[in-house]
């Protein structure tokens, strides 16, 4: 009997120890890996000039597609800009740039001061359609392939490995 | 004791019927969904953009008639578990709602063999 009670001893001691190390050891910080390798949601999202709106079929089109959260009062949006205008001249990938609960003239100003890499641009007025996307704050950026499959996420302002890595995968 | 037992019945079947015609209640939802911007917060207790975005999310689940249930399902398919505060049954952490009871378990019958043998 006592030989029993240590071995449930022992196995509650490692029991515990063990849930300390997972938890002391995982990373804290939220990432949105769950949503690698899954299909590209439905949505429906109106142009930036209101005259049409775009769906999964335009991103069925392309080789790849990368649709960028942003918006003119988002600081870190000024610091991706470059490597988006770099990006823009890569051949097989489209950039979808959404303008994330923006104004309009200062939107248009922005893409005026900076530049415009966005082949196509849309517009998300209250932010709803950032949830699809598992978008929490911006900038954001997903890359999808043909299938409509989402192969990378990139939270935060895409740096010059994100370039090289996207580079990698769309040649 | 006859008459008790159909009352019983049917506190439990007029507990089940309250049960299926209950609304969502937004409110809930709020405060079972973790602001990811924030340091410890709920939905319910944030007014960052995030959360205002989320608070609009869920009120649109809700008139396309979706569930509690749903709502929470369609949350964490976006973000994850994490962002629920009381996660979902499933295989993952499948572990951590049965370890509990299996511990329950199997404490009740070391203690119920630990007294019949004092005994």
């Amino acid at each position: 009997m006592q030989k029993i009670i240590k071995i449930i001893i022992l196995f509650i001691f490692l029991f515990v120890i063990g849930i300390f190390y997972i938890s002391l050891t995982r990373d804290t910080n939220y990432n949105t890996s769950s949503l690698i390798n899954k299909e590209t949601p439905e949505f429906k999202i109106i142009s930036f000039d209101d005259s049409n709106y775009f769906t999964r079929d335009d991103i069925k089109k392309n080789d790849y597609t990368l649709i960028n959260f942003w918006a003119s009062w988002c600081a870190p949006c000024r610091v991706e800009h470059p490597i988006l205008m770099k990006l823009s001249q890569t051949k097989n990938l489209v950039i979808l740039g959404i303008n994330f609960k923006d104004k309009e003239p200062q939107a248009k100003t922005f893409l005026s001061e900076l530049g415009n890499p966005y082949d196509l641009l849309a517009k998300d007025k209250n932010g709803k359609h950032s949830v699809k996307f598992g978008i929490y704050g911006i900038p954001e950026s997903i890359l999808i392939n043909k299938e409509l499959m989402i192969i990378q996420k990139f939270v935060g302002p895409l740096t010059v490995d994100d370039y090289n890595n996207i580079i990698k995968i769309v040649k | 004791m006859k008459l008790n037992l159909i009352l019983l019945l049917f506190i439990f079947i007029s507990k089940l019927s309250f049960a299926s015609e209950k609304t969502v209640d937004p409110n809930l939802i709020h405060k079972n969904l973790r602001c990811l911007v924030c340091q410890g917060q709920s939905i319910s207790d944030s007014n960052s953009d995030f959360a205002q975005t989320i608070k609009l999310v869920v009120k649109d689940l809700i008139d396309e008639g979706k569930t509690e249930d749903e709502i929470y399902e369609f949350m964490s398919d976006k973000y994850g578990d994490w962002i629920v505060f009381k996660p979902q049954f499933n295989t993952q952490n499948s572990l951590l709602w049965i370890l509990p009871y299996i511990a329950l378990i199997f404490g009740g019958v070391f203690i119920f063999s630990f007294l019949k043998k004092r005994q």
